[in-house]
């Protein structure tokens, strides 16, 4: 068994409409220095290990996880 | 003129699109599990609001993976007619059926209100009963609404007249004020290259009667119904 923990976040250039709204509920806070703050998603799998990890993840990345127009990604597997 | 209207787990425009094209327009219409594979017999697919697979991962990013959507690129490749609206025009974008993607709005609200657009393109086979210029006045409701593509992209669509509806004022001017969740170039609905394919965020469907609020969806489906397939 592995696990592999993935990392979906919006473009950089893209506006994140949800960063938004939490950097101001910081500043609420009284957290004056945020200078920004991006909201993004991770994907826990747990994949039976094999030689091909790498490459179907990246695959379920491209098929489903991830919207390549909007998004970026980056995944680490943990062999157990 | 047959209609069928596919339905997602998740699905909630599916009645509206439904009893819009059967009382309405007076065509026949028929509901479409989107784990079919056949669309034979159909002339025009809709693929309807609401939130299919609770909008989980992304807007319509689950939707893209289900057995219909191939049949709708080969229904859509010989000539078959297909409009999403609201999440249809979601998953339609996810699947790569139309160009650019829906993104959060900008107020990150869910809108939800009747909006202003205007026709930009009444030659395409959802518009042709409409003005070029016409102000409808339609409901919108959706957090994903935000309508966005590269600037190639978007030189593309506006040299090739494939901006369908834009939000705009009353007086059709495409202002920021009239846009509702900041889609880029005020866009609310865009077609394909070959023109059978639309997408659009507003809600022709549910305008289309006076206790409504509007009939201008009417000119919609109307377009639909009367182009030549």
């Amino acid at each position: 068994m592995a696990k592999v923990n993935v990392y979906v976040t919006l473009k950089p250039e893209l506006l994140d409409a949800q960063g938004k709204v939490v950097k101001a509920a910081l500043e609420n806070l009284g957290y004056n220095g945020v200078q920004d703050a991006r909201v993004g998603k991770f994907i826990e799998i747990v994949i039976a290990d094999s030689g091909n990890i790498e490459k179907d993840v990246d695959e379920m990345c491209r098929k489903l996880l991830v919207n390549p127009n909007t998004e970026d990604y980056r995944f680490e597997i943990e062999k157990g | 003129m047959k209609f069928g209207v596919v339905r997602f787990p998740g699905s909630s425009g599916d009645k509206d699109a439904y009893f819009a094209v059967r009382d309405v327009t007076g065509q026949s219409v028929e509901y479409i599990w989107h784990e079919s594979t056949d669309l034979s017999g159909f002339d025009c697919i809709i693929l309807p609001g609401g939130a299919s697979y609770g909008d989980y991962l992304r807007a319509g990013g689950v939707a893209k993976n289900s057995p219909i959507i191939d049949a709708i690129r080969k229904f859509a490749d010989g000539g078959g007619r297909v409009i999403g609206i609201g999440n249809g025009f979601q998953i339609l974008c996810e699947a790569g059926l139309l160009p650019g993607d829906l993104l959060m709005n900008n107020t990150a609200r869910f809108r939800c209100l009747p909006v202003k657009v205007r026709v930009d393109n009444n030659t395409s086979d959802f518009s042709g009963k409409c003005c070029k210029g016409q102000v409808l006045s339609l409901p919108i409701a959706h957090l994903t609404g935000r309508y966005y593509c590269d600037s190639d992209t978007l030189n593309v669509l506006e040299k090739d007249g494939r901006v369908l509806l834009r939000y705009c004022d009353e007086s059709g001017n495409a202002t920021e004020q009239a846009n509702p969740n900041g889609s880029v170039g005020n866009i609310a609905g865009v077609v394909n290259e070959r023109g059978n394919i639309a997408g659009m965020m507003p809600h022709p469907e549910r305008a289309v009667e006076d206790i409504l609020g509007s009939t201008d969806g009417v000119c919609i489906l109307q377009s639909m119904v009367e182009a030549r397939l």
